[in-house]
């Protein structure tokens, strides 16, 4: 296949950690596959040479934090014809989406000796929040192997292989006891999307959920079941309040826990 | 060692160490010997050598959303009942390919040349033989016939294990399936505390067991298992009146109680894919980056996952209360029609390993309750 011919992607980064990126670069013997099929215009973390655009596709990893990154995300999407949010931050807000439960001033405040250099919103919030976005891969990281499915679903014109159903059965598949069943160990999983192959409780650790809620999250059933659980006191509402935290599903399901739970069992100051 | 006349359905008493003779030659014959064995916590079915690999002196407590490993205080090896995994994995694979094409020039397709494994299933209680027998009736039909699984099949050998500490979630008298293993297995062990009494079902494991160190089995070791049968039938931790199924489920689709369990589940799928008898499975398909390569994989599907039931133009079954009624009013109900029993063997897993703790026979009562009302 000639270059002519190969579709185009460029790879951004916005208010992340580079994990998603590095999943990518990851793929190793399958890179050089991508490499094949692809042509990598605009993969910063990868190389200097860059091609100008429009791009075929577009994968964005990070959530928009700034001023900048709102303008940023626009521009990127007028030059895309296929816009890909690429992992947790980029679908969620990601971790640093935690402050949207407080005020980014006072936040600013605490952090930084000089907070007035800073431009920021007042929350960090999904790519979809800003531009229309065509596909979205959640994980934090995302999987290296359901970028590459989605990858060559793109390519051969076909809908991807995205797992559309909960974690609890991905568990099963493996063979993986229930840690909550078998253990009493708090898990989201029965309210979370698979992809990752259910690694924390093959070993040995309850989801937290860092995949996001499963489109028909019955988080409310969870919450009972989970609150039952609790090893202290806001355990449940912590679980939730998370990664994937500000995904509405679980945004919606901590809302109620927290005021009733956490403020009331303080640290007296 | 005398040479003694073993008939098939005749009994021994057999020393326990024993049975490590007959896994070896088990392996001898190309089988894989597979048994229960502890990990993480549960009680899984995983390759076992010989006797130590069994959880020797351990049981399982099992109650709705909960199941815990406990220190029995006595030394047998097989009281405890399983756990969330069932025999099912190894005759109907969570996931399997069913064939790879590939693309030079024109497509050709290559199907997976290896043999089915041959397994030896040990420690198969009366319930998971029934739960296999309605399996059977789904992948063996005499109009369509599932290579994989009869394959499998074919290569079976069981020994069955005979329960005298049913679990708290245990309801196999309830659908006459249990305690005791009637047929379907090729030994079948009752273990008393110094031997396992060990009957024959087939002549290969006859001739295995002629190979051994028997002794006749006495009247008091047969009445030792027998009265050991009878209490484990009175302890069921569970019960289920199944005089008006089908019908109760059938003719109350939109009763009350289905929105009250629709609010609890929540559509996880835990109770299908521990379930022995669920059978559902998806096919995908998966290439490679430049479209050279597909291969075509089953995969271990759930009426609870909305994808199962998204037809074109939309999902059938769009809220978790309808997707938890068609799963029981099949199994408890409509199985019947189609496979002759229900498809329910009494096992309790799904009890056990719902998290949100949904019990079936619970439920049935409830919904008893409501249309008497």
């Amino acid at each position: 296949m000639s270059d002519s011919i190969k579709p185009s992607v460029a790879v951004y980064k916005f208010s992340s950690c580079d994990g998603c990126q590095l999943s990518l670069l990851n793929l190793e013997d399958d890179l050089l596959d991508l490499a094949g099929a692809v042509d990598i215009a605009y993969f910063l973390e990868a190389t200097r040479a860059v091609k100008p655009g429009p791009y075929e596709v577009a994968m964005v990893e990070g959530s928009v934090t700034t001023p900048h990154e709102a303008e940023r995300i626009r521009q990127i999407r007028s030059e895309a014809r296929f816009l890909i949010a690429l992992g947790t931050c980029a679908t969620a807000g990601g971790i640093q989406a935690l402050r949207n439960f407080g005020n980014a001033d006072e936040l600013a405040r605490m952090v930084y000796p000089h907070p007035e250099y800073l431009e920021y919103l007042d929350k960090s919030t999904a790519i979809a929040e800003h531009v229309k976005v065509d596909l979205e891969i959640w994980g934090c990281p995302v999987n290296k192997h359901l970028v590459l499915e989605c990858t060559a679903a793109l390519l051969q014109k076909r809908k991807p292989n995205l797992p559309q159903y909960t974690l609890c059965m991905e568990c099963k598949l493996r063979g993986t006891t229930c840690v909550t069943v078998a253990q009493g160990m708090p898990c989201l999983g029965p309210a979370v999307q698979a992809g990752c192959g259910a690694i924390c409780p093959a070993n040995g650790r309850g989801c937290y959920g860092c995949f996001g809620p499963v489109a028909y999250a019955n988080t409310e059933s969870l919450t009972t079941t989970l609150r039952a659980l609790d090893r202290y006191a806001g355990e449940t509402a912590l679980l939730l309040r998370n990664i994937s935290g500000y995904a509405p599903a679980f945004r919606k399901a901590a809302e109620t826990l927290f005021s009733a739970e956490v403020t009331s069992h303080k640290d007296p100051q | 060692m005398i040479e003694r006349h073993l008939a098939i359905d005749s009994a021994v008493s057999l020393p326990k160490n024993e049975l490590d003779a007959v896994l070896s030659d088990l392996r001898q014959h190309g089988y894989q010997t597979v048994g229960p064995r502890l990990k993480d916590e549960g009680l899984v079915y995983a390759g076992i050598e010989t006797l130590d690999d069994l959880p020797r002196g351990v049981i399982s407590e099992q109650a709705a959303g909960t199941f815990r490993l406990v220190q029995a205080g006595q030394e047998r090896y097989f009281d405890i009942i399983p756990g969330g995994q069932s025999w099912k994995q190894f005759l109907f694979p969570p996931r399997v390919t069913l064939f790879t094409a590939r693309k030079n020039g024109h497509w050709r397709i290559e199907s997976d040349g290896e043999p089915a494994p041959r397994y030896a299933l040990i420690g198969v209680r009366a319930c998971e033989l029934a739960a296999i027998e309605i399996q059977d009736r789904a992948f063996m039909r005499a109009d369509y016939c599932d290579p994989i699984y009869s394959a499998r099949h074919r290569n079976l050998f069981i020994v069955a294990v005979n329960c005298l500490q049913p679990a708290g979630t245990c309801f196999c008298v309830s659908m006459g399936t249990g305690p005791r293993a009637e047929r379907g297995y090729d030994l079948c062990l009752t273990e008393l505390d110094d031997v396992f009494l060990v009957e024959i079902g087939s002549e290969l494991g006859r001739s295995l067991l002629a190979k051994r160190s028997f002794e006749p089995a006495s009247a008091f070791l047969q009445n030792a298992a027998n009265q050991g049968l009878e209490q484990a039938a009175q302890q069921m931790g569970r019960r289920l009146d199944t005089s008006d199924l089908p019908d109760l489920l059938t003719k109350n689709l939109e009763a009350e109680r289905w929105e009250q369990v629709g609010k609890r589940c929540l559509s996880c799928a835990n109770c299908t894919l521990v379930c022995p008898t669920c059978f559902c499975w998806d096919t995908t398909d998966h290439t490679d980056l430049l479209g050279k390569i597909t291969r075509r994989e089953r995969v271990w599907d759930s009426c609870f996952n909305p994808s199962y039931s998204y037809v074109a133009g939309g999902n059938t079954r769009q809220a978790i209360r309808s997707r938890y009624r068609q799963w029981l009013t099949h199994k408890l109900g409509t199985w019947k029609e189609q496979y002759g029993t229900p498809g329910c063997v009494g096992c309790g897993r799904c009890i056990t390993w719902c998290p949100a703790g949904i019990d079936l026979t619970e439920e049935i009562a409830a919904l008893r309750e409501e249309v008497k009302a």
